[in-house]
């Protein structure tokens, strides 16, 4: 074994109720470096990650920290082994100063030394280059600011190995270009650093070296030079590449003067600052795509009224409609599919039955309720065509699979026969049959006439599903591209900035 | 019919109704024990020389009216809004005021009464949206917000009747509060019964019940899925102020007088205490207003067995205050999880020896 | 931002919490100046203020254990049945069983404790709800009190009317009486508990390292368990302490009332709140401090002060406008949190989304 290696995990193996979540997985991690773990959803990384940082504890296997096997326990034995994680979300108290931040919960102390640790606190924001003041609020620093003092705090424990997971998904361009220095400037400290992102280009921008796992196996460890975006996309798909591509999409032909479904001129909302034009046409399945946070969740929130709209004009079947509120939209036959499920799609507690029936339940009104025999009716019907795997439609919603979760709310819309739905992320974090299952569906609705807005972090499914790509980029829509332009390079480019 | 027992059984809502009925039940069986008579029912004539029913059961019956009521209120409010109303003894003493007030002023017919009762209920609602308004606009948590009724109804109420406890006798009042002529059974019974009924077909002929538990569990998505949380939320506690009125006016007819310190003194904590023998979650989501009466009855049954056992009304909180921790530890997710994996040890260990 | 950062004296901006706290302190000293010149008489002697102080000692010292409670994100509303109670069984035990001051005190500070560990331990250790928890330590503390005696019981004891009585005169603060007589400025022995009981719980809160460890709990719990905090021990300790200070209350209540009553320190749980809230102790926790907490008890007493003082003699005028300026604080506090506290919602973050 080379004598540069900090950690290393050998024939990892972590089983839970019913799921192999990781089977001999192998990592190896050396000084100075910055790795890449790559997978898709559901792949094992963050369980990888979580078996390092003494979250969860392995069935079997090997780790090594500097050559030394480690059986690592908790969390905070793993931070006094040096190794410290930065988590996707902020882990730090808000309501505190960035210096206290710093040093609380650490070391042995019975008073805090304000002075010390704000004036060390100074040097090493000052030494990273972090735009931050020791004794400012941290909840009054951007997501980058908190997210680097994490960093920070973790360099400061002289932590030898750095875990950071998916930390730039909330940050624009220029905040991770900030973090990327802050890496890069700890790399040349010797800090081995593993990188965890869905995002390929921050990869080879700043990654050594690419470990890609697949289903919780272990496919390879690759530098960046001898595998190139394709085929890494290729090794974190696997042969499901194929399964996909039975999916084929039917062009759409709009004839000339043909009404919209839906029409927005000068839209905008509390959280969509610059005002868009936009429009679908009658089963047209079209699709937002951008960079997380580029606007395009924001955007179809907006249409449903699910923000506070502050201007524009809405016409739905050329005729003028005001969207306020979402049950405005659903009344006109929008529906909508949130991106984070579990916060803004189910009603945990409520049965699948329950589920099923909301939107149309709301719809009918207050006054209307639907019989017991019905909503039975309904259920079941849709359990049945979605192939939803569940006990009874009487089972809680939050005891389903996430896939199974999201067929209930997918057949929730149904119910109510839109004919436009809106769907943000619906294939995330299920599985790949699920996943293909859903964009069937999706073609098979746009046959029937139902127009669809698709959302999704995975270019090449928005490129398999949709007919046109409207690309976003800061907040504003900067292209759009049909037909035969519909390429993830063109995509790239016009995301990146390049004209289409 | 054992079909549908068998399904609403799986569905939960017989399993919720367990806890109250097994309080209940232990209650009874305690006092079998202790006394037998506790159970004896008789018939007296009261003071119009009416014949009537007396007895521990019927005085638990009786007694039990106000708090069964305030907490059919209190479901709905810790369903929407995952916390408590605390002000329901000072909105029911608001409310007992306007009512008195209102009758001091002329004679005492039975319309002036229907007039006091939607005077005072309409007054009682403006508190509840008061209280609904800071727990729904201003993201106030229920039990601060409605500590500012709580510290001032009272005084409120006080106030109203410039300082005296002011009394109100009239037949109509009596009849309310006690028995109507010819009739053995409480009034306030029927008045129960009337709310139940009440609750019954709004659930029957609404989507309240699916609306309150779908923002109780997850406000987002039901706002998502054309629901108003905030409308949810205050029509929540505006029901919950017309049950403290209702409440508030059986309350002062017993007595047929006003007195602002002791009217439902403290009643804010039985109702929260019977929401969740009720087998409720104080966390809101689904909920049982079924079970929330029976709840209620067995805490009326408590105390009255705490007062046949001579125990002073003043110290019979600090019983009450114990049973209160006893459920709560039992229902704690502590608690929940150290007896599931015990359960799930358990039947391992039968698996294991099957296996073999 | 380079010279910022060097530069660490730079003040930083209010924070939502000293905003609310410098409203409080504001709003008391507009409110004293006006009485004095509106209502004049008693308000312009040093003797009023001492009053606000010696009439309200114990009422200060449980607020601050209310305040450690708040700031980790709960909340106790044991503290009044338990100085009650506490009160209750120090007059019994003088009178009846020959103890003294100290036994009394000792007496205080275990009752005190017991409640603190047994709410601390359910609430902590088991994740019960606070509120269900400590109101039924309420409802069992009152309920114990008429227990150990529904008559309301007098101190008679010499040793401890002698304690009682005892003041700290301070000569030049006095005032002359209608009939020339000079009255020294006199202030009680509590009043010096109860500094004493601020600083210190002010000292723990800002150095401490369980001060601080309560800050971040209140702030993010989660957050606090990922920075290596233990969150549960915290939790209970904070009870323990606002238990003991309850047990130190019940005791400084004695001392300047001298008599055990089932109904002493009725409601002082709310107004507890309700001066942590005036004080800047944000309902959500994270946020809070005793001083605030202390101007925040004084400003409703003055108000009180105030009612009396303008005439508005009926009973129930001190509670409707303790009610209002609850009322009041909780609006401005929920509107302050809401218009101010949207961290990620700040310029910086705008100018990442557009």
């Amino acid at each position: 074994m080379e004598h540069d290696v900090v950690l290393s995990a050998r024939d990892i193996c972590m089983t839970f109720p019913g799921v192999r979540a990781l089977w001999n997985a192998q990592f190896t991690l050396r000084e100075g470096e910055i790795h890449a773990l790559m997978g898709e959803n559901g792949a094992g990384k963050s369980t990888l990650i979580k078996v390092l940082t003494g979250v969860y504890h392995k069935d079997s296997g090997v780790i090594r920290l500097s050559g030394k096997e480690v059986n690592i326990k908790s969390p905070e034995e793993a931070q006094n082994l040096g190794i410290s994680t930065v988590y996707q979300e902020i882990t730090l108290c808000p309501n505190l100063s960035v210096a206290e931040n710093m040093y609380i919960g650490r070391g042995d102390y019975k008073f805090v030394n304000w002075k010390e640790i704000e004036s060390k606190a100074d040097a090493i924001l000052k030494n990273l280059h972090i735009p931050a003041r020791a004794r400012q609020q941290l909840g009054k620093c951007s997501l980058a600011v908190q997210q680097m003092v994490a960093i920070a705090r973790a360099v400061d424990m002289e932590c030898k190995v750095l875990i950071l997971d998916e930390p730039t998904s909330s940050l624009d361009d220029q905040e991770v270009e900030r973090l990327f220095g802050l890496m890069r400037d700890l790399k040349a400290r010797g800090v081995g650093i593993v990188f965890v992102t869905h995002f390929l280009e921050q990869v080879y921008e700043v990654c050594d070296r690419i470990t890609v796992l697949r289903n919780g196996e272990f496919v390879g460890e690759y530098t960046v030079a001898e595998c190139p975006e394709v085929e890494l996309v290729a090794k974190m798909l696997g042969k499901e590449l194929d399964d996909l591509s039975e999916i084929k999409k039917e062009e759409v032909h709009i004839t000339a003067g043909e009404t919209p479904v839906y029409e927005a001129e000068d839209l905008s909302s509390e959280a969509v600052t610059h005002p868009f034009d936009y429009e679908i046409y009658k089963g047209e399945v079209n699709g937002f795509v951008g960079l997380l946070g580029s606007g395009r969740s924001e955007i179809i929130r907006s249409i449903f009224g699910a923000d506070r709209v502050t201007g524009g004009d809405v016409k739905v079947d050329g005729r003028k409609a005001k969207i306020t509120k979402p049950l405005d939209a659903m009344k006109l036959g929008i529906g909508y599919l949130p991106e984070d499920r579990k916060r803004d799609g189910i009603i945990g507690d409520l049965s699948v039955r329950d589920n099923i029936i909301l939107a149309l339940q709301v719809i009918k009104g207050f006054f209307k309720p639907i019989t017991r025999a019905q909503a039975e009716q309904f259920a079941d019907e849709y359990v049945k065509q979605l192939q939803i795997k569940t006990a009874s439609t009487d089972t809680p919603i939050k005891s389903l699979s996430g896939g199974n979760q999201q067929k209930v709310i997918l057949g929730r819309w149904l119910l109510t026969h839109p004919q436009y739905l809106l769907l943000d992320e619906s294939t995330r974090g299920i599985d790949v049959g699920t996943k293909v299952e859903i964009q069937k569906l999706i073609l098979k609705l746009a046959e029937e006439g139902v127009s669809v807005t698709f959302i999704s972090s995975e270019i090449e499914e928005m490129l398999r599903t949709c007919s046109r790509l409207i690309v976003m980029r800061d907040g504003r829509i900067v292209g759009e591209l049909k037909g035969n332009e519909m390429t993830q390079n063109n995509v790239m480019r016009t995301i990146a900035g390049g004209d289409a | 019919m054992a079909k549908e027992l068998e399904k609403r059984s799986r569905s939960g809502s017989l399993g919720q109704l367990l806890v109250p009925i097994i309080a209940l039940a232990l209650i009874a069986v305690f006092n079998l024990f202790r006394d037998p008579s506790f159970f004896s029912v008789g018939m007296t004539n009261d003071s119009q020389g009416n014949p009537v029913l007396t007895g521990n059961l019927i005085s638990i019956l009786n007694g039990a009216s106000e708090l069964a009521i305030i907490s059919m209120g209190m479901t709905l409010v810790t369903a929407s809004s995952k916390g408590q109303d605390i002000s329901v003894g000072a909105i029911a003493a608001i409310a007992g005021s306007v009512f008195v007030k209102f009758l001091s002023g002329g004679d005492i017919t039975g319309l002036s009464v229907t007039l006091g009762i939607i005077l005072c209920c309409l007054v009682a609602m403006l508190c509840g949206a008061f209280n609904g308004a800071l727990v729904a606009y201003f993201n106030i948590q229920p039990m601060i917000a409605t500590l500012i009724l709580y510290t001032t109804g009272r005084s409120i109420a006080y106030w109203i009747n410039g300082g005296a406890t002011p009394t109100v006798s009239s037949p109509i009042i009596t009849a309310i509060g006690g028995f109507i002529p010819g009739c053995p059974i409480p009034t306030p019974v029927f008045v129960v019964i009337v709310f139940g009924v009440l609750f019954w077909l709004i659930f029957r002929f609404t989507n309240l019940r699916l609306y309150t538990q779908a923002v109780g569990i997850n406000q987002d998505a039901a706002r998502l899925n054309g629901i108003n949380p905030q409308t949810v939320k205050m029509l929540t506690f505006i029901v919950l102020g017309l049950c403290s009125a209702v409440a508030g006016v059986i309350a002062v007819s017993r007595l047929s007088l006003i007195n602002h310190e002791t009217i439902l003194l403290e009643i804010e904590m039985d109702a929260i205490l019977a929401v969740a023998i009720g087998g409720n979650s104080l966390a809101g989501g689904k909920f049982t207003v079924v079970g929330s009466v029976l709840g209620a009855y067995a805490i009326q049954a408590l105390t009255t067995t705490l007062y046949a056992m001579r125990v002073p009304s003043t110290a019979v909180k600090a019983y009450k205050a114990v049973v209160i921790i006893l459920i709560v530890i039992i229902g704690s997710p502590v608690v929940k999880d150290a007896v599931n994996r015990m359960m799930a040890k358990r039947r391992q260990k039968t698996a294991a020896a099957k296996g073999e | 931002m380079e010279n910022r950062s060097r530069d660490l004296r730079r003040r930083e901006p209010l924070t939502d919490a000293q905003l609310l706290m410098t409203i409080t302190i504001c709003i008391f000293i507009g409110l004293y100046i006006l009485a004095m010149a509106v209502w004049g008489g008693g308000f312009l002697r040093p003797q009023q203020l001492f009053d606000l102080f010696n009439n309200n000692a114990a009422l200060i010292v449980i607020a601050c254990g209310m305040t450690v409670v708040m700031i980790t994100g709960g909340i106790d509303l044991s503290v009044g049945a338990v100085v009650s109670l506490v009160v209750m069984v120090s007059v019994i035990n003088i009178e009846d069983q020959g103890g003294n001051a100290f036994t009394a005190f000792m007496l205080g500070l275990a009752i005190g404790a017991a409640f603190g560990i047994v709410q601390g331990l359910l609430i902590a250790k088991l994740d019960i709800q606070p509120f269900i928890v400590t109101l039924s330590g309420m409802f069992f503390a009152r309920g114990v009190t008429t227990m150990v005696s529904l008559e309301p019981r007098s101190v008679q004891d010499e040793g401890f009317s002698a304690m009682q009585d005892a003041r700290i005169e301070i000569d030049w603060l006095g005032y002359e009486t209608n009939k020339g007589a000079h009255i020294p400025g006199r202030i009680e022995w509590g009043v010096m508990i109860a500094i004493a009981v601020v600083i210190v719980i002010f000292v723990v809160l800002r150095w401490a390292r369980f001060g601080r460890d309560l800050y971040a709990v209140g702030g993010n719990e989660q957050s606090a368990l990922m920075l290596g905090i233990n969150v549960s021990s915290t939790r209970f300790w904070a009870y323990v302490l606002s238990g003991v200070l309850s047990g130190i209350g019940g005791f400084v209540f004695l001392l300047h009332t001298g008599a055990g009553n089932a109904t002493n320190a009725a409601g002082a749980e709310m107004t507890c709140i309700a001066a942590a809230i005036m004080g800047g102790t944000l309902l959500t926790g994270g946020v809070g401090n005793v001083i605030g907490t202390m101007f925040g008890v004084l400003t409703i007493v003055l108000i009180r002060a105030i009612v009396v003082a303008s005439g508005l003699r009926e009973p129930w005028w001190q509670s409707i406008t303790t009610g209002a300026m609850l009322c009041f604080f909780i609006i401005l506090q929920s509107l302050v949190v809401q218009y101010r506290g949207r961290p990620h919602k700040d310029k910086d973050a705008k100018k990442a989304k557009i």
